[in-house]
């Protein structure tokens, strides 16, 4: 008897979450696997589209669409290399920019409060059309070097590059360290929500093993390896999915364009085939990013 | 006052002394420290406000001041022309209206759905619960690029099994109504729509069973014990929740274009303002295109104008943005 009772209870429990995740089962299937599926089956075939708002069809020519994007397409092969190149670079440095900043940030010290305030500023600065205009980038060097016909004032960074080259280091050093100095910005930029997340993650480590470790006599160069590190392992990597993810959604990136483009231009095939080959690179390095992560990750409970 | 400065001198050569030397070390090293450290987070928070304050500066000056090398910073010519000019041009008060309505509702939905949804899958055990879970991380991780031309499609020419085509013998064209779209929202699948179903998920995974049980035995069904008990509960998470989903929606320029072509929004009227501007210069006889330093200078002033209304929930806000999210403790 009780023991139905208990299982009556349990499958009431089943339907009752099934009510609550209802409405994602729905949007799922209609907004998320159908047109999954339709996509993957425009990368195969001709999307024709036919007169008198009737809708489309969808004619099967194999594997067309791909080989154009691969080996006619003048652009989609250099875009793609150069967008995981360019991530290849970014999450590393928004890791640890952002690692680095949270432990700051988490210590005490006076104005905290605001310095917080102007490092989170950035999930505003740098979301949705923001960042494409703030990075405009032929534009704001056209204007750059117009005003500098215009008059003649002597650019500080200019010169300091030229002092600099002077006084013979490496050229190729040095054009390292411009490149770096230039991307801070944007990593500066991009690393508001990783800081965050990092910061919840160092706030929820208890105390009390710091003030164990102290009264061992652990340093504070030792208790960050040991304590701080381990303790947000886990949520290393989350960040690092979450960067990588965020690096490859920018709705404002080249390749994200171009497939927005050929889909403006009716040629659905295409650019759902280059949307695919993006997604699957996407999935590749999350998996590759995340393995590597995880086999150093540490649960504590 | 000059006493108790002399006594806290005297108190700290006396521990210095005790310690043979090692307090002297130890209070130069934190200071140091602090002030290395003080130097970083100023330069970092100069970098990252600079721009603002220099898209503001600019906003306010004559297009000749750009090129006058002694003017940096003050404007010489103070004027707000560019702002009437730009709100003209971007037909401000009306897209901000419509932006602050349409991210309003449309943020509103996205936290409800993602509310429950994410509750559901916290606290019920119900069977392919894994599966489920994965597809929302599949939501995550699926480019909205990968399935627009579909949606796209399917919107343009919407149909539900024929019966539309069966009764009028063409298609419903859905593509310049808001409803796809916020419908998309209610289900969760709009922007980001996976991101906050997680995010309350965690939440809800931390708060403690026992809650729920004594809501249970006092007599509190599946439904209530969620509206009296979790719902107020999650607070925290769900304003924050709602702020990102505001924020993302307002700057958002890809889903505007995509469903709410016909709706004037702040965020793709600025992504067009260089075109407004020549379209108008042209309008008024001068002929000649805009500068781009001109142009530049108006993005700039559009920019501040439109982003005016975040920055000032984000003061009210931030308070309980930051502390929000770092009470979650988000875990895996």
């Amino acid at each position: 008897m009780a023991k139905t009772k208990q299982k009556d209870l349990k499958k009431r429990k089943a339907i009752v979450g099934y009510l609550f995740i209802l409405p994602f089962i729905i949007g799922f299937i209609s907004f998320m696997a159908v047109p999954l599926l339709e996509s993957l089956r425009m990368c195969f075939s001709n999307v024709i589209i036919s007169t008198g708002n009737k809708g489309f069809v969808l004619e099967n020519i194999g594997l067309r669409n791909f080989v154009r994007a691969f080996t006619e397409d003048p652009d989609f092969n250099r875009m793609l290399t150069e967008e995981i190149t360019r991530m290849a670079i970014n999450v590393p440095a928004v890791l640890i920019v952002s690692f680095i900043m949270s432990l700051l940030l988490n210590q005490d010290f006076k104005g905290r409060g605001l310095v917080r305030a102007v490092f989170f500023l950035p999930v505003i600065l740098s979301s949705g059309v923001l960042i494409g205009l703030e990075f405009n980038n032929s534009m704001l060097d056209g204007m750059k070097s117009y005003i500098q016909e215009n008059s003649n004032v002597v650019d500080i960074t200019a010169s300091l590059q030229e002092i600099l080259s002077n006084s013979g280091m490496g050229t190729r050093f040095l054009n390292t360290v411009y490149d770096i100095l230039n991307s801070v910005y944007e990593v500066v930029l991009s690393s508001g929500i990783q800081i965050i997340i990092f910061l919840s993650a160092l706030q929820s480590i208890p105390k009390s093993m710091y003030e164990a470790a102290k009264i061992e006599g652990c340093s504070a160069w030792e208790s960050f390896w040991k304590i701080t590190l381990p303790m947000v392992s886990s949520i290393i990597l989350v960040n690092v999915i979450y960067t990588i993810i965020d690096f490859f959604m920018r709705t404002d990136s080249e390749i994200m364009e171009k497939i927005r483009t050929n889909m403006i231009r009716l040629d659905y095939g295409f650019s759902s085939a280059m949307a695919w080959v993006y997604f699957l690179c996407v999935i590749v390095i999350i998996a590759v990013f995340s393995a590597i992560t995880s086999r150093w990750v540490y649960y504590y409970e | 006052m000059n006493k108790r400065i002399k006594e806290k001198w005297k108190l700290a050569i006396y521990r210095n002394k005790k310690s043979e030397g090692y307090y002297l070390k130890k209070t130069i090293t934190r200071k140091t420290y602090n002030f290395l450290r003080a130097i970083l987070l100023f330069g970092l928070c100069f970098l990252i406000i600079q721009p603002l304050l220099n898209k503001i500066s600019m906003s306010f000056m004559l297009e000749k001041d750009l090129y006058d090398p002694t003017i940096i910073v003050v404007p010489r010519n103070f004027t707000t022309d560019n702002y009437k000019l730009v709100s003209s041009l971007i037909d401000y008060w009306k897209s901000l209206r419509n932006s602050l309505f349409y991210s309003l509702i449309i943020s509103i939905l996205q936290v409800a759905s993602a509310t429950v949804i994410g509750y559901g899958f916290a606290r019920f055990n119900f069977p392919l619960k894994k599966f489920w879970f994965a597809c929302v991380v599949l939501v995550i991780i699926v480019p909205p690029q990968t399935i627009l031309s579909s949606l796209y499609l399917n919107f343009r020419f919407f149909d539900v099994f024929g019966i539309a085509e069966f009764f009028t013998g063409k298609t419903i064209n859905l593509l310049n109504s808001p409803l796809p779209y916020m419908f998309m929202s209610l289900t969760s699948m709009g922007l980001k729509g996976g991101l906050y179903i997680f995010l309350i998920r965690q939440y809800y995974r931390g708060v403690p069973k026992e809650l729920e049980e004594a809501a249970y035995v006092d007599g509190c069904g599946n439904f209530s014990t969620f509206i009296k008990i979790m719902l107020p509960d999650a607070k925290p998470i769900i304003t924050s929740c709602f702020l990102f989903a505001f924020v993302w929606q307002w700057t958002d320029s890809f889903y505007s274009t995509m469903f709410l072509g016909k709706i004037s929004l702040l965020s793709r009227r600025l992504t067009a303002i260089t075109q407004l501007l020549a379209e108008y210069m042209t309008g008024i006889g001068t002929g000649s295109r805009p500068s781009v330093a001109y142009g530049q200078m108006m993005i700039s002033t559009g920019m501040i104008m439109a982003i005016i209304p975040l920055l000032l929930i984000y003061l009210v806000a931030q308070r309980t943005f930051v502390e929000s999210l770092s009470q979650t403790g988000i875990k895996m």
